[in-house]
């Protein structure tokens, strides 16, 4: 989230799009409820079902799955045609005015320029800001930049390395006017005009009267140019879980951009994350791509630690006058002191902070990839903690299949799970079952309560929780399996050596415990520590070696700190545990709470709250003053933590989004899939894509090739659309062994539209069979008014929808009272190709009496 | 009656005492904000394991709902109804049922064993099961449906608004578990205050013009209130009857019928003294006709 929770009481308008708050995240869709009671605000949802979120709504408009982008495209069309725009805010804190370089290309064909159909790749090289100055007022004619047909010449090349991402000039060129024809945002301007609210309503479904009512209510925040008010957007795994996933919030970002709504209390893009620790997992890399606190992985081409340096600290970059904090410029202390944190002493100036012990990361090694290459046979074992991966999916079969390829598993769990008995999926007859010869090491592990430590929560607080119970019989905490693993493989590289000892033998263990080390000892080494005595030029402040660090700004980069997640620096300092503290004082009564827990960056609740204030350093609204500009003290001051530099007076014209290398809220961005959000189809759709027909999904979205990689299409008689969600009763595929929620959801369902089951002769409770490429799922009919049958394009489409929760491990399972099957065996293996999360959302079934 | 501990005075207190001049009736209420219910269920769980009650098994049925109705062991349910509104479109409306707690209980009127419905001075109606004699009348007279019989006791149960834990100052735990702050308690007098603000609210702010307090005066008024998006049209959130009252038998039965029947039994001794007076004592042994003499051969 780039504010959290509790703000969202302050805001006046909220839109919810994919996601569900009020059923997966009910406890903090009380400050949603908050807002409508206390300011009068209003919701509108959107989604393929009538939800129980949009059940409180004020505005529900239900949208065919996969087609976000179009909607939230037309939004910033209206949003321009109608001038609701915030002018001052677009001009001084976002891209808009900048200048793109020359022979970029829109696509209206569905490619942007640089397209290599051979690696299906783009040649991001015109997807860049120009360099020159100050163009205000110089655009000589105002037309559309020509640009490059797609290079389909290139299409006999040899496929090659992936292109290097753009790197940005220094001196880049812009218009004040916004004028140029090449300013981003004419370019935006001219991107989006094609989505229409006669386009929308033929792609999404959603009647453009419909569509109309709530974009005037969406964008009413900035009417008449007013700055006080504030909207919000909050969403969830139903925008990423899609081929465009990553796409789809970057058109959130720059709606939110251009109505000036982000940085600002009551605003922002707020991601809701589906379980209590996972903005934890991604903040110390749970992803394949990013090292703790999204430092860039090495890759080959790093030969040592000077190139990757030098490859991943970004260079200030902005227009001539502005200026620009580029607090990413600090990237090498934080690479010196995590490297300090792994490996210790063994990291010296020398040999370059052991650099060439860090693996170096070749290719996309993302969960669909593990998967797919467990099943073509060169992964041969997996350690699966905290996660079921059978269930999880995608296609759940091919997973299943993969693992009995697989030479060993280990399964750490409370209850046995889909996985750790992928050797009794349904369907696996006891002869075959002899032949699957996967050794599988079933341990078990601790539950929530059982284990303490910090957990991260969609607002990035870092709470501290305590034991509450002791975990039960021979289950053990996981650090304490993890620990005793990495010990003995230590022991049988000092004993037997091998290819690459170093890395392992030197890996810094300094804890208590070594072979169960307490995770405060992790945390206060995640936090950080000097490890000589440091003081601050500036207040002659002196942190004696050993001590722990009080923030990030102490970081170094000559080896005389140490800290295992730069972002957590703060979390755990000579004061104690911050992420245990619960003042509940909110002095500014907007919920920002600053003694309760931690919260990264640097304890700040409102991420980029400059742009809270106008230029010279006021709030646009006096109401909900985030910080300001001091005169006197010539400081930003105020009820949060500021986000920039705290002594840059206004006159100086520094950008707020101060990660950026220039400053700014970016509009246009070289993500792999292109720099503007264009709606493409999901991959299995029942319609062409309205906008190029010939190039309907994203070009740069690859299909798996493996046998069990089916894609299913209209012609083969698939052509209804099924989408999977959560319900509030259940938690992933883990209470299904609990006997209260069992209770309340006993059996697995599918939701379909009245009209629907009664062309196909179905009644409620019967039993009905969904069949996709991949697979089948049975379960009862759920007959329901809250999907309706949808018009798209003048053709009649239906949508179904199906919970995830159940499989062929739980109390209703273990009774046969269920058919056994799982969701996932049913979606397909195709992933974002920023973010590599897999498409859950928006397929392609047929559905029958079972 | 409630131990509130409400404060009367503190000791080296400047200023004015907490909560002085505001309503502390003993009368308690919990409101139910049906516009703000997401139906979570979080309220269902928490009265399953305050009162101490586990899992059963239920069966999907076409619906989010837990089950078709509340139950002996179960008292505390969501009623999820998908209404067709006007202009065709839906709403997904969610009530949480259970006993209203009527000022006027049909349950308690209707039953005829001594001490095993009780209604408190706060409002509170709570069955006593070890005077229940199972004849379920106290069925008959909700207007609500709620009493619900256990075969296996042969006794009746219902939501008690967690008297045990009022009666200690907490709020019922449906209350403490709501995570919407949907569910509100306190006195009667405060309740309605806070109800009939929202539904000003949702008339003046929202779409909701029909917005308004279900209060039933039919059955005295109820202790569980409800804020409705449509207060003209309670029916289609699952059985909410428009006008709630006693059932005529029973009022018929503890009303004129008791009374008669209490006249009866009163005027039938007044005519037993007076035959007692008129014609003396009944002589056993004096009585020696041929009828009698009949009667005992004959049995």
């Amino acid at each position: 989230m780039t504010n959290g929770w509790i703000d969202i009481k302050n805001a006046d308008m909220m839109l919810v799009m994919g996601g569900n708050p009020a059923e997966n995240h009910p406890c903090g869709f009380k400050w949603v409820i908050e807002a409508k009671r206390q300011r009068n605000a209003k919701l509108i949802v959107v989604d393929p079902r009538l939800t129980r979120t949009a059940a409180t709504s004020d505005l529900f408009l239900q949208i065919r799955a996969g087609t976000d982008i179009a909607f939230l495209g037309g939004l910033i069309n209206y949003t321009i045609q109608n001038n609701r725009i915030a002018k001052d805010y677009l001009l001084n804190y976002t891209s808009a005015p900048i200048l793109v370089k020359e022979g970029f290309k829109l696509p209206e064909d569905g490619f942007y320029s640089g397209f290599d159909p051979a690696s299906q790749t783009y040649d991001r090289n015109t997807w860049n800001y120009a360099e020159g100055g100050d163009m205000s007022g110089k655009a000589v004619a105002a037309t559309a930049p020509a640009g490059d047909p797609p290079q389909q010449k290139s299409s006999t090349a040899a496929p090659k390395a992936p292109f290097p991402p753009p790197l940005m000039p220094e001196k880049v060129a812009y218009d004040l006017t916004l004028q140029h024809p090449r300013c981003v945002f004419q370019l935006l301007k001219q991107q989006y005009s094609r989505y229409t609210p006669e386009m929308v309503e033929r792609i999404t479904g959603i009647p453009k009267d419909q569509f109309l009512k709530a974009a005037d209510l969406f964008t009413s925040v900035r009417k008449d140019g007013d700055m006080k008010k504030v909207a919000t957007v909050i969403y969830a795994v139903g925008w990423t879980q899609h081929s465009f996933g990553t796409q789809i919030i970057r058109t959130a970002a720059m709606l939110q951009l251009l109505l000036g709504n982000v940085g600002r209390a009551g605003g922002g893009v707020n991601a809701l994350r589906g379980h209590s620790n996972i903005q934890g997992a991604t903040d110390m890399a749970g992803v394949f791509d990013s090292l703790p606190g999204y430092l860039k992985v090495p890759d080959p081409t790093d030969k040592d630690f000077k190139a990757y340096i030098e490859r991943i600290t970004p260079k200030t970059v902005k227009p001539a006058g502005w200026d620009s904090f580029n607090y990413y410029s600090n990237t090498p202390k934080f690479a010196v002191s995590f490297l300090k944190a792994m490996y210790g002493p063994a990291a010296t100036k020398e040999n370059d902070w052991a650099f060439h012990y860090l693996p170096k990361v070749d290719r996309n090694y993302s969960w669909a990839q593990i998967w797919d290459n467990m099943y073509r046979g060169s992964v041969k074992g997996m350690f699966a903690f905290g996660m079921n991966g059978v269930a999880i999916g995608p296609d759940s079969q091919k997973n299943i299949e993969a693992l009995k390829k697989a030479d060993w598993l280990v399964v750490g769990e409370i209850y046995p799970d889909e996985t750790s008995e992928f050797w009794k999926s349904p369907g696996i007859k006891p002869e075959e079952m002899k032949t699957i010869n996967t050794t599988v090491y079933r341990l078990p592990c601790a539950g929530f309560a059982e284990k303490d430590g910090s957990m991260t929560n969609s607002a990035r607080w870092l709470q501290w929780k305590n034991v509450a119970v002791p975990t039960p019989g021979e289950a053990r905490l996981d650090q304490d399996i993890v620990a005793q693993i990495f010990l003995r493989v230590r022991e049988l590289y000092k004993k037997e050596g091998g290819k690459f000892p170093d890395p392992i033998l030197n890996c810094w263990w300094p804890y208590t415990t070594p072979n169960n080390p307490s995770l405060s000892d992790l945390a206060k080494e995640i936090n950080g520590k000097a490890l000589a005595d440091l003081t601050d030029p500036k207040t002659a402040q002196v942190i004696k070696a050993g001590q722990q660090l009080p923030g990030f700004a102490w970081l170094k980069d000559d080896g005389t700190t140490l800290s295992g997640n730069w972002l957590y620096c703060g979390s755990w300092t000579e004061a104690g545990a911050m992420t245990q503290r619960r003042g509940t004082d909110d002095p500014s009564g907007l919920g920002m709470y600053l003694n309760w827990a931690w919260s990264w960056p640097a304890n700040r609740r409102g991420m980029y709250n400059r742009a809270s204030c106008d230029l010279q350093g006021k709030p646009w609204d006096p109401s909900r003053r985030q910080i300001w500009w001091d005169e006197a003290k010539q400081l930003w001051v105020g009820n949060d933590v500021p986000d920039f530099k705290a002594d840059s007076p206004p006159k100086d014209h520094m950008g707020p989004f101060i990660m950026n290398q220039e400053g700014l809220g970016r509009l246009f961005v070289w993500l792999n899939d292109g720099p503007f959000p264009e709606h493409y189809e999901p991959i299995e759709s029942p319609v062409q894509n309205l906008l190029h027909p010939n190039q309907s999904n994203s070009p740069v979205v690859k299909k798996l090739k493996t046998p069990a990689d089916k894609y299913g299409t209209t012609a083969e008689g698939f052509n209804i659309i099924c989408t999977t969600y959560r319900l509030t009763e259940h938690y992933h595929y883990w209470t299904k062994n609990n006997p209260m929620n069992v209770q309340l959801i006993p059996e697995p369902f599918v939701e379909i539209p009245v009209e629907l089951a009664q062309e196909l002769g179905i009644q409620g409770n019967d039993k009905v069979k969904v069949t996709s490429a991949r697979s089948y799922y049975i379960a009862k009919a759920f007959v329901t008014k809250r999907i309706k049958p949808m018009t798209i394009d003048g053709k009649k489409i239906y949508q179904i929808g199906i919970p995830i929760h159940q499989g062929y491990r739980g109390i209703q399972e273990d009774a046969g009272r269920d058919a056994r099957t799982i969701l996932n065996r049913l979606t397909p293996t195709v992933v974002d190709p920023n973010a590599f999360t897999p498409e859950f959302k928006g397929f392609l079934v047929k559905l029958e009496k079972a | 009656m409630p131990q509130t501990l409400e404060i009367k005075a503190i000791s080296g207190h400047a200023g004015t005492v907490p909560g002085h001049g505001a309503s502390r009736d003993y009368d308690v209420c919990k409101l139910i904000d049906v516009t703000t219910c997401i139906g979570c269920k979080a309220c269902e769980v928490a009265c399953l394991e305050w009162n101490g009650y586990s899992f059963t098994e239920t069966v999907f049925d076409n619906s989010y709902q837990t089950m078709p109705e509340t139950a002996w062991n179960y008292w505390n349910l969501i009623r999820f109804n998908e209404h067709e509104n006007s202009d065709g479109s839906i709403s997904l409306l969610m009530r949480k049922d259970q006993c209203m707690h009527c000022a006027d209980p049909g349950c308690l009127r209707a039953c005829p064993a001594d001490g095993a419905i009780v209604q408190y001075a706060n409002g509170i109606v709570d069955f006593h099961q070890e005077n229940c004699i199972g004849c379920q009348y106290c069925v008959t007279g909700c207007p609500f449906d709620i009493p619900k019989f256990n075969p296996s006791t042969k006794k009746v149960f219902k939501c008690t608004l967690c008297s045990d834990r009022v009666s200690n100052g907490l709020e019922p735990a449906c209350i403490k578990a709501c995570p919407t702050g949907c569910l509100h308690f306190g006195s009667k007098d405060d309740m309605k205050e806070l109800a009939e603000q929202r539904a000003a609210q949702l008339r003046e702010q929202t779409s909701h013009k029909d917005a308004g307090v279900y209060d039933p005066a039919g059955v005295g008024g109820t202790h569980v209130i409800y804020v409705l998006h449509d207060i003209k049209n309670p029916e289609m959130y699952g059985g909410l009857p428009a006008n709630p009252r006693v059932p005529f038998l029973v009022k018929l039965w503890k009303g004129p019928v008791k009374l008669l029947g209490g006249w009866a039994m009163f005027l039938g001794v007044v005519g037993v003294a007076i035959h007692y007076l008129r014609f003396g004592p009944k002589d056993a042994g004096h009585t020696t006709g041929p009828e009698d003499k009949n009667e005992r051969t004959k049995s």
